[in-house]
């Protein structure tokens, strides 16, 4: 059974190859990463280069992005800043998942009270909704790019933990699982070996769409003002600041936001494709009932 | 029923008193001396002091919980740090604002959602189908507020049919009321019903391929009554949840849409309470929000009792 | 009994566009059922029994393609609009099938889901069908009918449920029956009582039956006519008292023998070794060929064999039917 966990990550991998909009996603993906890791040497002028001679230039050959209020080139800016929106992504997401997963794991695994003492605070942060509970932990902890982080991670944790927690409770019931206490392994090397493999398949599809949500609440952070400060370019802070000028300078809302949009569209449409895939149960309910007879 | 009932209000009672917690552990958050960082260049030590020990801030931590949870059933949720005025009353004449706004999305996003989820689903794997859903995959992937900016540019600017932001009540002026509402709203209103266009029509897909359905066609009715009676009636039962769950986000999660139109509800409220670091008020404002969202939920839970049987009789 | 002829399907093909090709689940299927007679089809999942009934009244899944004569009370329903054909669903043909707990709907008491084909159909009204449903569960055996038709689904038992779907099949008092394996998801004495209940209620009504199913021991006491069928063919079909007595096809003969045996102390099943072929790929020749245990010559693998009569009425698929040696029961 512990084979299962590479066979899953094999079959999604053939089956997204065949899938032209996951293909597309994972590009656009691809781009992307090489934009933030190498951003600054793409970025054709200088990302924070004042110049009054050139301000509010609509898009040219020289700006193909135009250019801002205090005359900085929008391209170079929006190819930077991709950097910062995959870090706060990965990174917040990484927590969520990290501590998610831990306490889904123990509250499915022992059940009872702590179970219901994990669960239940998850409730209560759920009861938040998300971009209200994230401002309100970075204006406690003071705006800035790590306090981002954190604030998105503890929002999207308890998505992980009851993914997790469902996970746990239907494996833990499986033979295998049984022969594994049986045989008196130790609950930690039962949850490594046999229980986290056989539940991959729904973690990853949810990491794939945090890091959607994630990149999204970044900038919507951003866009208040809570996020990273300036004068490091953000798409979110970008968007805020030239919504001032949008009616005259269209090019300083519209690109910071477009690639917000793709980015997000990206992840969203590879963990669309990796449910397909990893969870089949979508398919038998549609398409087997349907062949039945 | 009345068992089911009892277990669902402990248990929204049980997570209420932990958001008062996590509200109240909020303020302890702040580094260093909230009310001196509120104050800032207006400092005085009268005004300090005064501050201070209205909050409560001179008493041991479980004592000061154990007055902001008493004081807050009886609806004092503390005063502004700002203006010395009760955060309850700052927070509630927002509600307004937002209420109608959250509303006015929601019945846009379904009268979006509800035919496009509904036909794609019956008609799957057509052209309208995929047409559905690429616009639910655009509006769930699209930032919201570059969404609003771009309607601002374009019905704001460029045709010149609403105002780019402002808000008139809705008692006061009705038409004027409508034509601020129309671009938030829509702007939520379109990210709301992509969510909900996929979430219908995976729900009456699955409902699609029950064995009741086919018995409901073998008996001959006419598709009208099989799809209105059968399948609908079923599929949209899990939708209420999700609908009501929209909202009651809504009430609370459009803080940037509100900022970007000038729109003054809770979310700009709560905005502006960060900004002046006026700590009652964000806490205030935020646990209106959970408790509108728990009760929302409790309500979804009543009504999904009354339209399903197999839950009624429990 | 009469010798009217309710429904006849000839030359009828299913084939269903999946993603990895086209699937003949139905390839070219003759049978016909007359007025108060049980007509059983029985074959193993995937055999095309369900199937070819499915698309004979109009009821196969959109991707399917069905082509074919057939024939309900005379009127060729491959000539009728969908609408006129879904008319004849309901009123003139009852159907039942095999999960009584999924087929029902769990949001609406089974006394308006009885009612409402005869709302339709009969043009009764609301109250009408109201106390129709009440008549009709009076008939299957549903004690305290006036108060259970206003029961959910939910709480019934699987039982009482099976005899609300067969009330439900017959409000209308169709000409036909179709019964698809209406006693798989019942426990052993509830399959009997439901049987049994079918059987009283043919004969009162005078309603034709057919009975889809797997197990041939339900199908000897309760059909008049078996068709056994095979990778979407008939591989053999005639009276069942003949069928039964004298299996000419080897695969009939193998589905007999592993039937549990009543009497035996030991309830050692048979099975028949392989697989039944994948509607994607069936072969050229006889679809029972690999697993068959007489194995003839290649011809078999190359070559279909036709239905050839072995008696008056008794037909079989083969180019080696079984002699009858009177040993086989």
């Amino acid at each position: 059974m512990s084979g299962n966990g590479d066979s899953t990550s094999r079959r999604a991998l053939v089956a997204l190859g065949r899938d032209p909009l996951a293909v597309t996603g994972g590009v656009v993906l691809v781009l992307l990463v090489v934009a933030g890791l190498a951003g600054s040497w793409l970025a054709p002028a200088g990302i924070n280069e004042v110049n009054v001679d050139r301000m509010l230039q609509p898009p040219s050959w020289a700006h193909p992005f135009g250019t801002d209020e205090i005359g900085r080139d929008v391209l170079s800016r929006v190819l930077v800043a991709a950097r910062v929106s995959l870090e706060v992504g990965a990174v917040s997401v990484g927590i969520a998942l990290l501590v998610g997963v831990t306490l889904g794991l123990f509250a499915g695994y022992y059940q009872g009270w702590l179970d219901n003492i994990l669960m239940r605070c998850m409730d209560v942060l759920f009861a938040f909704p998300v971009l209200l509970l994230a401002v309100a932990i970075v204006a406690v902890l003071g705006p800035g790019l790590r306090t981002a982080m954190v604030a998105i991670g503890v929002v999207y944790t308890p998505i992980f933990a009851r993914v997790t927690r469902a996970g746990v409770l239907s494996v833990r019931e499986q033979v295998f699982v049984r022969a594994a206490v049986a045989t008196g392994a130790s609950d930690l090397r039962i949850m490594r070996r046999h229980v986290l493999p056989n539940i991959a398949a729904p973690l990853i599809v949810q990491t794939s769409l945090s890091l959607a949500f994630a990149i999204l609440s970044e900038a919507a952070l951003s866009f208040l003002g809570l996020g990273v400060p300036p004068p490091e370019p953000a798409w979110g802070r970008m968007l805020y600041d030239g919504r001032g000028f949008v009616t005259e300078a269209w090019w300083l809302g519209f690109f910071p936001g477009a690639a917000i949009f793709l980015t997000v569209l990206a992840f969203n449409l590879v963990g669309d494709a990796l449910r397909d895939v990893l969870d089949p149960r979508q398919l038998t309910v549609s398409e087997a009932r349907r062949h039945a007879g | 029923m009345t068992r089911f009932l009892l277990r669902r209000l402990l248990q929204s009672g049980i997570v209420l008193l932990g958001v008062t917690l996590v509200v109240f552990l909020l303020l302890q958050l702040v580094p260093g001396d909230p009310v001196r960082v509120a104050l800032g260049t207006r400092f005085d030590p009268e005004t300090y002091e005064a501050l201070r020990s209205r909050a409560g801030l001179d008493q041991p931590l479980p004592v000061q919980y154990a007055s902001y949870v008493g004081q807050a059933l009886t609806g004092d949720l503390g005063v502004s740090f700002r203006s010395g005025r009760p955060v309850t009353a700052i927070v509630l004449e927002r509600l307004p604002a937002t209420l109608s706004l959250a509303i006015t999305a929601v019945v846009f996003a379904l009268l979006v959602a509800f035919p496009l989820g509904v036909l794609s689903a019956l008609r799957s794997g057509s052209v309208f189908d995929h047409a559905a859903r690429v616009f639910s995959q655009f509006g769930v992937s699209v930032p919201d507020f570059w969404m609003g900016i771009m309607g601002i540019l374009l019905f704001a600017g460029v045709l010149g049919w609403f105002p780019p932001s402002g808000y008139v009540a809705l008692t006061e002026d009705p038409v004027g009321w409508a034509s601020h509402v129309f671009l938030p709203a829509v702007t939520i209103g379109l990210v709301t019903a992509s969510i909900l266009t996929r979430f219908i029509r995976s729900s009456v897909l699955e409902v699609l391929a029950e064995d009741y359905v086919r018995t409901a066609e073998a008996k001959g009715l006419p598709t009208r009554v099989v799809v209105v009676r059968h399948v609908l009636r079923n599929a949209l039962i899990p939708v209420v949840t999700v609908v009501a769950v929209q909202l009651a986000s809504l009430l609370g999660g459009v803080i940037v849409i509100e900022v970007l139109f000038a729109w003054p509800g809770v979310g700009r409220l709560t905005y502006d309470a960060v900004q002046a670091r006026d700590y009652p008020v964000l806490q205030g404002a935020i646990l209106l929000v959970a408790a509108l969202f728990l009760l929302v939920n409790l309500l979804v839970d009543l009504l999904y009792a009354r339209l399903d049987p197999r839950i009624r009789v429990r | 009994m009469t010798d009217e002829t309710v429904l006849s399907v000839a030359d009828l093909t299913v084939t269903i566009g999946t993603r990895r090709g086209a699937a003949r689940a139905v390839a070219g299927v003759d049978w016909s059922v007359r007025a108060g007679q049980t007509l059983a089809l029985v074959g193993e999942s995937g055999s095309g029994k369900s199937m070819s009934v499915l698309a004979a009244t109009g009821l196969a899944p959109r991707a399917a393609r069905v082509t074919g004569d057939v024939r309900l009370l005379g009127t060729d329903l491959a000539a009728l609009s969908a609408a006129r054909r879904r008319r004849m669903r309901g009123r003139h043909v009852g159907f039942v099938f095999q999960d009584p707990m999924t087929s029902l709907n769990p949001v609406l008491t089974v006394g308006r889901q009885i009612g409402e084909a005869s709302e339709v159909h009969l043009g009764l009204t609301r109250r009408a069908a109201r106390a129709r449903a009440i008549e009709m569960l009076e008939l299957v055996g549903i004690p305290s009918a006036a108060d259970r038709v206003d029961a959910y689904p939910h709480q019934l038992s699987g039982g009482m449920r099976q005899r609300a779907v067969i009330a439900m099949a017959l409000v209308c008092e169709p000409d036909l029956l179709i019964a698809d394996e209406p006693t798989t998801a019942l426990d052993v004495t509830t399959q009997a009582q439901i049987v049994e209940l079918v059987a009283d209620l043919q004969r009162r009504l005078g309603t034709a039956v057919v009975w889809i199913s797997h197990d041939l021991g339900v199908v000897a006491g309760l059909a008049d006519t078996v068709a056994v069928m095979y990778g979407g063919r008939i591989v053999e079909q005639g009276a069942v008292d003949a069928v039964f007595a004298e299996p000419a096809h080897p695969y009939t003969a193998a589905l007999l023998a592993a039937r549990p045996d009543p009497d035996a102390n030991v309830t050692e099943l048979v099975t028949i070794p392989g697989t039944p072929p994948s509607p994607l790929e069936l072969p050229e020749g006889c679809a029972f060929w690999p697993r068959c245990s007489v194995r003839g010559d290649s011809r078999c693998e190359r070559e279909l064999p036709p239905l050839v009569p072995v008696s008056a009425g008794h037909q079989v698929r083969t180019f080696y039917p079984r002699q009858p040696t009177g040993e086989d029961r």
